[in-house]
């Protein structure tokens, strides 16, 4: 009895709480349905006159250079290298660092784990410096943004890599080594599929974090034609001198669609795999 | 025998920086090396347009402390990280507690709370937030429901940087996954033992549960009170850090200094002192471990 009651009390809590969350995010849904008349002075995220207007004018072209499918295309020519360059990168890393032995790996490996805690702000003057030296700053490709994952700048992915190396059975490096692999095959030809859901949450989380940095693109794309949707995004609010307040949640709203389908067609590799892969140590 | 195993051990170690080597190119050339040339701007004259650096010695960190602007805006940091953390950290526990039972839809509400965190970083939501909070917006028309005169929450000062940190807060949902993994790590029989002695739901919670789960509470510590101090997309689109500075906090400074003035020595100074102090306060949680943090394989 006292269990149910607990229950229910839970239940009602979670309920409470869910709806307060979740209420911006609704108000937002409905608002990009609303005329700009009705869409402040209440409260309710039901649109009472609905429109299309938001989206129609969010897909015309403004200011000339730059529209909302030309930044969706940036975005993804930014990050889909990116998830691909970590990938690599960071699978061998982590490989290198779960399953050999050689000398200063204890140290390497301290400084590995420092840049997990340490602060990416003191960075950002001399890596500009750095960038606009080589030419990497405002161009087409975004190298400033891309390349650095060439190289597993991302060390959280590393350290959750090497956490699902480490909870793979050694036997199975051991049986490819009799069968005749040598570290690269057994790397992908065996323990790849086995962290296959390992991989898979990680390029879930460097699309989605890509996409949504802010940070990195405003100080190294500066012409509008090549920014990507997270800029696009400010630009049309900043453009607007916020008039026209159901375009400009429209094209928000938009601009984290991929980001949700992402996250709803593939939940069990976010949920699971947050919880599994960050503290094992 | 031997030779031949020490010939397989330097085969492996061979092996080993080979497929390391890539991440320690990336970490000499886009860490090691931003990381030291940033400490020796820091102590320059150095502006992007301007003549070659200049020597200037630790003016530039003096300087830190006697502007007025630059000394409140990294109290305001530290204001900022005293209350959104606390609250990140307790909403964070608070809903994995709830959460950590079997009952029906529960993995619903997961998914749930952990939305904000997923998409709350995007400028798209931090727009939202702008439009959210207005003063004719859908929070204000409903805090009317309850006849609550309507607040210009991010036109007051004594209101604006609380707001901008309310969507730190809201996104809660990543710690509390980490929180919930956890609490469901907190064996069954040491809690129901405690309870048959008579401990309390509370006495066993802190006790018993939060012991247990001190190493992610320290985790989730650390990397949120770094995170907070570098903040920079909420205030610098909803508030560009007014109404009357009150949202500027250190980090956009930092980044006015760089971007805006092009002072790339004094904007080095100003992120290496942001720099030591998340640092130190790193190293103190580090250090204090031994007094609060458990952990389970007998250290």
């Amino acid at each position: 009895m006292k269990q149910k009651f607990s229950n229910r009390l839970r239940v009602c809590l979670l309920l409470l709480g869910g709806g307060i969350m979740l209420y911006p995010l609704l108000w937002m849904l409905g608002a990009t349905f609303m005329t700009n008349a009705e869409l402040f002075g209440s409260f309710s995220p039901i649109p009472l006159h609905p429109t299309l207007d938001g989206y129609r004018l969010a897909m015309e072209e403004y200011g000339g250079a730059i529209n909302l499918l030309g930044a969706m295309k940036n975005t993804i020519l930014l990050v889909l290298p990116k998830v691909l360059f970590t990938l690599i990168s960071c699978t061998l890393t982590a490989y290198g660092f779960a399953r050999f032995e050689f000398c200063g790996k204890r140290i390497l490996f301290a400084l590995l784990i420092s840049t997990l805690f340490l602060p990416q702000s003191v960075m950002y003057v001399p890596q500009f410096l750095m960038f606009s030296e080589l030419g990497w700053v405002d161009s087409p490709f975004y190298p400033a943004l891309i390349l650095p994952s060439l190289f597993a700048f991302d060390t959280y992915f590393i350290f959750m890599l090497i956490q699902h190396f480490k909870s793979t059975p050694r036997e199975l490096d051991d049986a490819a080594k009799i069968d005749g692999c040598n570290a690269v095959q057994t790397l992908f030809h065996v323990l790849c599929p086995v962290i296959r859901p390992a991989l898979i949450s990680c390029a879930l989380l460097q699309f989605i974090w890509s996409s949504n940095d802010y940070m990195g693109p405003l100080l190294y794309v500066s012409t509008p034609e090549f920014y990507p949707l997270s800029l696009f995004v400010k630009l049309s609010m900043d453009a607007d001198a916020g008039a026209a307040w159901n375009r400009i949640l429209a094209v928000s709203l938009i601009s984290v669609l991929p980001t949700l389908m992402l996250f709803f067609s593939a939940q069990k590799f976010f949920v699971e795999d947050i919880t599994a892969g960050s503290l094992k140590s | 025998m031997r030779s031949e195993r020490s010939v397989l051990q330097k085969r492996s170690a061979r092996t080993g920086v080979r497929l390391i080597i890539l991440w320690l190119i990336g970490y000499l050339c886009f860490r090691c090396y931003p990381f030291l040339s940033s400490f020796i701007y820091s102590f320059t004259d150095f502006n992007l347009f301007g003549e070659a650096p200049q020597f200037v010695g630790f003016d530039n960190y003096l300087t830190v402390f006697r502007d007025e602007k630059m000394t409140a805006a990294l109290l305001r940091s530290f204001a900022y990280a005293g209350f959104t953390v606390p609250l990140k950290l307790l909403a964070a526990l608070g809903v994995a507690c709830l959460l950590c039972t079997k009952c029906r839809g529960i993995r619903m509400f997961r998914t749930i709370y952990y939305i904000p965190s997923l998409l709350g970083s995007s400028p798209a939501i931090a727009i939202l937030w702008k439009s959210f909070f207005r003063t004719d917006g859908p929070l204000n028309a409903l805090l009317s429901l309850f006849g609550i005169q309507a607040v210009n929450w991010l036109g007051d000062p004594a209101y604006a940087l609380f707001v901008v940190g309310l969507l730190r807060v809201w996104q809660f949902g990543s710690a509390m996954l980490l929180f919930l993994g956890a609490l469901q790590g907190v064996p069954h029989d040491i809690t129901e033992a405690a309870a048959l002695d008579g401990a309390g739901p509370f006495r066993r919670f802190f006790s018993i549960t939060l012991p247990m789960i001190s190493p992610v509470l320290f985790y989730n510590l650390i990397t949120q009170l770094a995170q907070t101090f570098q903040e920079f997309n909420a205030p610098f689109i909803i508030t560009q850090g007014g109404p009357r500075s009150s949202t500027t906090l250190f980090s956009l400074l930092i980044y006015n200094e760089a971007f805006q003035h092009y002072e790339m020595g004094q904007a080095s100074a100003m992120a290496w002192i942001l720099f030591l102090i998340v640092a130190s306060i790193s190293a103190l949680a580090f250090l204090s471990q031994n007094a609060w943090v458990y952990y389970n394989d007998g250290r």
